[in-house]
């Protein structure tokens, strides 16, 4: 299995697009009250990075 | 090195509008070179004008930010002074195949070893949302209302009558294939064109009523297969991604050593 990464996000690179939020296979993420992403259900995140490379800001980042 | 580690992070956060493919082309790429290991020293991007050029000013490379149309020509002059450099030309639809199409055409035809992508977003962003050589007959733009009354290029099929000798296909859905893509494209020796289907949700997307940037790229998900999918014999409407092309033909740059050494032996 794959290691366990967290999101790095970047609230100032965050536009609020929405691509990561609707293309996350397992319904992770949310965008807050502000517009910017927040992982919601970090316990569900499989780490497949494909937020990380689907962001158009490169606001999010696997570490 | 982390992506961010290949920005000039103190342009950043970019100008893209919210949702903007350019972002995604531009995040990609750097995955690429990271996963090829190049030195950042030993590349040069080049770009004319347009949205999607802009992405030369936000890279830590050595960049050259010229004129509209004309990013080829510049790097034409750059590659055959310092072949050993190398060369990525990002462009849009506009400045690939509308100003630009001249040479692109005759770049393809030399076979220089340069990497062109072209960001594909079927308009021209930058300058209002007027219509593109490759937003297709009844696309709505700022210039056609009514719909256009244009076709369009097919990008792949005009870089492969032109010569070039890797040509691909991807979109800014396929972010997987896109990497692997951009190395291929990247290593290959010779002219490459890469058409990454690039969503612009502010013009596009809009007068096209197709939406935001999540529906333009779900439209990408389901309108595209890939090459010799069964699919595209029932649906002929449905557009091909992957590598079309990938063979070697003699390299202008190397061609043209060749010239010099000819001619020094008198
Ligand atoms: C010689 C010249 N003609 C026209 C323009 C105006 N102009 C700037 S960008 C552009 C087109 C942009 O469209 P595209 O190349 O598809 O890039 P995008 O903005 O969509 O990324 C035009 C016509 C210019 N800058 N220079
Ligand atoms: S894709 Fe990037 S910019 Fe868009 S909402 Fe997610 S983190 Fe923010
Ligand atoms: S890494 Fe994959 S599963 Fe985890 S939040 Fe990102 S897209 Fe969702
Ligand atoms: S106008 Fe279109 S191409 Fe230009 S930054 Fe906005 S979304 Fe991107």
């Amino acid at each position: 299995m794959k290691k366990k990464k967290e999101h790095r996000i970047n609230r100032e690179w965050c536009k609020g697009c929405g691509i990561c939020v609707e293309f996350c296979p397992k319904e992770v993420l949310v965008l807050d009250e502000e517009g910017k992403v927040k992982v919601e259900h970090p316990d569900e995140c499989i780490s497949c990075g494909l937020c990380e490379m689907r962001c158009p800001d490169i606001a999010i980042e696997l570490v | 090195m982390a992506v961010r580690d290949y920005l000039r992070e103190r342009f950043m956060p970019h100008i893209w509008c919210p949702g903007c493919g350019n972002g995604i082309v531009m995040n990609n790429l750097i995955r690429a070179i990271e996963e090829l290991g190049w030195n950042k020293n030993d590349i040069v991007m080049v770009t004319g004008i347009g949205c999607s050029a802009r992405i030369s000013g936000y890279l830590d490379f050595h960049t050259l930010h010229t004129i509209h149309g004309r990013a080829l020509a510049f790097a034409t002059g750059l590659k055959l002074a310092r072949p050993e450099l190398n060369v990525i030309v990002p462009m849009g639809d506009g400045d690939a195949t509308a100003i630009g199409g001249n040479h692109l055409i005759h770049a393809a035809r030399r076979n220089i070893d340069i990497a062109a992508i072209i960001m594909n977003n079927q308009i021209y962003g930058m300058t209002g949302g007027q219509y593109s050589p490759l937003s297709g007959y009844g696309a709505k733009a700022t210039t056609a209302p009514y719909g256009n009354i244009d076709q369009a290029f097919d990008i792949v099929e005009l870089a492969k009558a032109s010569g070039a000798t890797f040509v691909a296909r991807t979109t800014t859905y396929h972010v997987k294939s896109m990497i692997e893509i951009f190395e291929k494209a990247l290593t290959h020796k010779g002219f490459s064109v890469v058409e990454v289907l690039t969503q612009c949700p502010t013009y596009y997307g809009r007068k096209n009523k197709i939406g935001d940037a999540v529906d333009l790229m779900n439209y990408f998900k389901d309108r595209t297969v890939p090459i010799g999918s069964k699919k595209k014999e029932q649906d002929p409407s449905l557009i091909e991604r992957g590598v079309f092309v990938d063979e070697q033909k003699p390299e202008y740059c190397s061609e043209y050593a060749k010239v010099i050494e000819r001619a020094s032996k008198g």
